[in-house]
């Protein structure tokens, strides 16, 4: 019961922001401008989801920004590939798709190897990859941008722009991505083994647990996920560049550590981190919707936001501990 | 005394080194010339790569006695290191410099100058003038003006309009006050500004988020098509492409192939050429061989690419 009061924090810092949206601007409320922050918030959201695994099992990933950038270029290419030799574009969308969640997997697997096998910190193996991936993507594209089809994207555009209900399919992957994280993480057997490796990989390891598996499955469902960000982030523009996904890492650590999972390890919330994503979202989103900022100072009021809700998530947390 | 004398050593076995490959490469070439620009980052830095690599192969082709060394840096320091080793290793008898920053690449460029290389600078000017033979340049403060000039002749003087700004840096707020100082005087009232940070990701999230806020937009000014190609897909969803008209800036083959097309949403594009490295180089290397004098600054101009002369900016190769 205790643990499920301490987890409000990040959501009543999440209702304040709200709030303060609310008083900012009218248009804040509209049904257009709240389906784009969910739809926006989902991508951040997913790689955090992701992120929430690494980081309880006491691991860090830098790697995913470039990740999805490069698996972006490389769907992006083998669409225009497929396209030529194959006639019904859905067919070429599911094997871009299935190449994706192939590669995003991989990609989990080979941090987590040099990780485990190597013994190679995280922090070092995940900024190599990172800067592997970054620049793969460069020269694919050629330092510009490698852009998917105009016929097969106004196909795919839906996968981003459609929506179910009113709520963009965006929204429903994030929320059904969510459940299963929430379910694997305190429900299951493995979720178990992640929080006891990342509280203490030592005792874990004397309790019999197979610790480097428990780390692996931790980057390949961050692979996993990075994929799943790629698969709704490519029909949004279409492309991919350099560009894609900077600083993605930075914005899902935020996400995961507003939401209340301890940086250190041994403790993760699923929701928390659906909680974060949505707040740094829309902390974007009211900074663009009101010139009440200068513009040279939006970094600064993005910082301090969070920071304040860090310290909303943190001050109830220990109320209730009290 | 012994890890001294193992540097000693080294020393000399990398001057060996070094003066070994003088020996062997100096007498076959009778001129060279170092390029240093800045790596292919983003879409303006990929087409400034691709025209400069194009631009060397052609000269060398052209100049059997030309060598053209193309170095390419990822921030201010090592651009920095660059250019110690064009000097050192190739000792180049000219220098074309894109500086990463203005300020960090003066003294740098300052110690190239002094052994007696040309130095000819692109884009961004270095901090103190007097350190450059030549200068080549778009003109940021006309590309504003240009931008804003069309779009007071296509709203009459009157309307409201959205601008979505790169970074902060010199090159955006000469862009903006050149904008500026043309609608200044107008009826054209502007809604809001925010940086877009030259890319299609926060092009399209900040126009999203101008859609929602303002019920009425007459003109978008994106002044990059990087971030024309994120407030067009923005537009498209928000289905309002039947109330506005997008002016970007740079000439993207994306951007001027809807101009070509003849598209109501971008109906003209602002040029802000990353070829003029070629300018720089092509200009360079015939003050190198031809002696011809090369001197001051030559100062691309912004024309406004529409319909009709959309085809002379069209470079289908380009990946920018």
């Amino acid at each position: 019961m205790t643990l499920n009061k301490k987890s409000i924090g990040p959501f009543i810092a999440l209702v304040l922001i709200f709030l303060l949206g609310v008083f900012v601007n009218e248009a804040f409320l509209s049904s257009g401008n709240l389906a784009n922050i969910l739809a926006r918030s989902s991508f951040i959201g997913i790689v955090a989801i992701g992120a929430t695994f690494v980081i309880t099992a006491g691991g860090i990933d830098l790697s995913v920004g470039s990740m999805a950038a490069f698996i972006s270029g490389c769907m992006i290419m083998l669409m225009n590939v497929l396209f030529q030799s194959i006639n019904s574009i859905i067919i070429v969308i599911c094997i871009a798709v299935l190449a994706s969640i192939t590669m995003g997997l991989l990609a989990g697997l080979i941090n987590g190897l040099l990780t485990t096998k190597a013994k190679i910190e995280a922090f070092i193996v995940t900024l190599g990859t990172m800067g592997i991936y970054r620049s793969l993507v460069t020269f694919m594209a050629d330092g510009g941008t490698l852009s998917l089809s105009f016929t097969i994207n106004d196909v795919y555009s839906s996968v981003y722009y459609g929506d179910f209900l009113g709520i963009p399919y965006p929204v429903w992957v994030f929320l059904g991505l969510a459940v299963m994280a929430y379910i694997l993480m305190n429900k299951t057997i493995f979720g178990r083994h992640l929080f006891a490796v990342g509280s203490s990989e030592k005792v874990s390891l004397y309790s019999a647990i197979d610790t480097e598996k428990i780390k692996i499955l931790a980057f390949m469902i961050q692979g996993f996920c990075v994929s799943i960000a790629t698969i709704i982030y490519v029909p949004r523009l279409g492309s991919a560049s350099g560009q894609t996904g900077v600083l993605w890492e930075l914005e899902a650590i935020a996400a995961v550590i507003i939401g209340g999972t301890a940086l250190k390890g041994g403790y993760g919330r699923v929701w928390g981190t659906v909680a974060g994503a949505l707040i740094l979202t829309l902390i974007g989103n009211i900074l663009n919707l009101t010139d009440m900022v200068s513009n040279y100072l939006n970094g600064a009021v993005q910082g301090l936001i969070i920071i304040a809700a860090v310290v909303i998530q943190q001050k109830n947390g220990e109320q209730v501990k009290s | 005394m012994k890890p001294k004398m193992k540097i000693g050593a080294r020393f000399r076995r990398v001057f060996a080194i070094s003066f070994l490959s003088l020996v062997l490469h100096a007498p076959s070439f009778a001129q060279t010339l170092g390029v240093s620009v800045p790596a292919a980052t983003h879409g303006w830095a990929g087409g400034l790569n691709f025209h400069a690599e194009k631009t060397k192969s052609r000269l060398e082709s052209q100049y059997p006695e030309l060598k053209i060394i193309l170095a390419t840096a990822s921030n201010a320091s090592e651009q920095a290191n660059d250019l110690e080793d064009l000097l050192t290793i190739h000792q180049i008898d000219a220098l074309v410099i894109l500086p990463f920053e203005s300020a960090a690449l003066t003294g740098p460029v300052r110690n190239v100058k002094r052994s007696g290389v040309f130095v000819t600078v692109v884009d961004r000017g270095l901090t103190d003038p007097s350190i450059r033979d030549f200068y080549v340049a778009g003109n940021n403060n006309q590309m504003g003006r240009v931008s804003a000039n069309y779009i007071k002749g296509r709203l009459d003087e009157n309307g409201k309009i959205v601008i979505l700004r790169g970074m902060p840096t010199v090159i955006d707020e000469q862009r903006f006050e050149g904008f500026m100082s043309v609608i200044a005087d107008t009826g054209i009232e502007v809604l809001d500004s925010q940086y877009a940070n030259w890319n299609r990701d926060d092009g399209f999230t900040v126009m999203q988020d101008f859609l929602s806020r303002f019920p009425k937009i007459d003109a978008v000014w994106a002044q990059d098509d990087d971030i024309a190609i994120g407030v067009i897909q923005a537009v498209r969803q928000a289905r309002r492409q039947d109330e506005l008209f997008v002016v970007g800036g740079g000439g993207m083959k994306d951007i001027i192939r809807r101009v070509k097309g003849g598209d109501k949403l971008t109906p003209v594009d602002v040029l802000y050429p990353p070829g003029m490295i070629s300018t720089a180089m092509e200009l360079t290397t015939i003050k190198l061989l031809a002696d011809a004098p090369i001197e001051g600054e030559y100062i691309l101009s912004s024309p406004l690419i529409t319909e009709q002369n959309a085809d002379d900016y069209y470079f289908p190769d380009s990946p920018f």
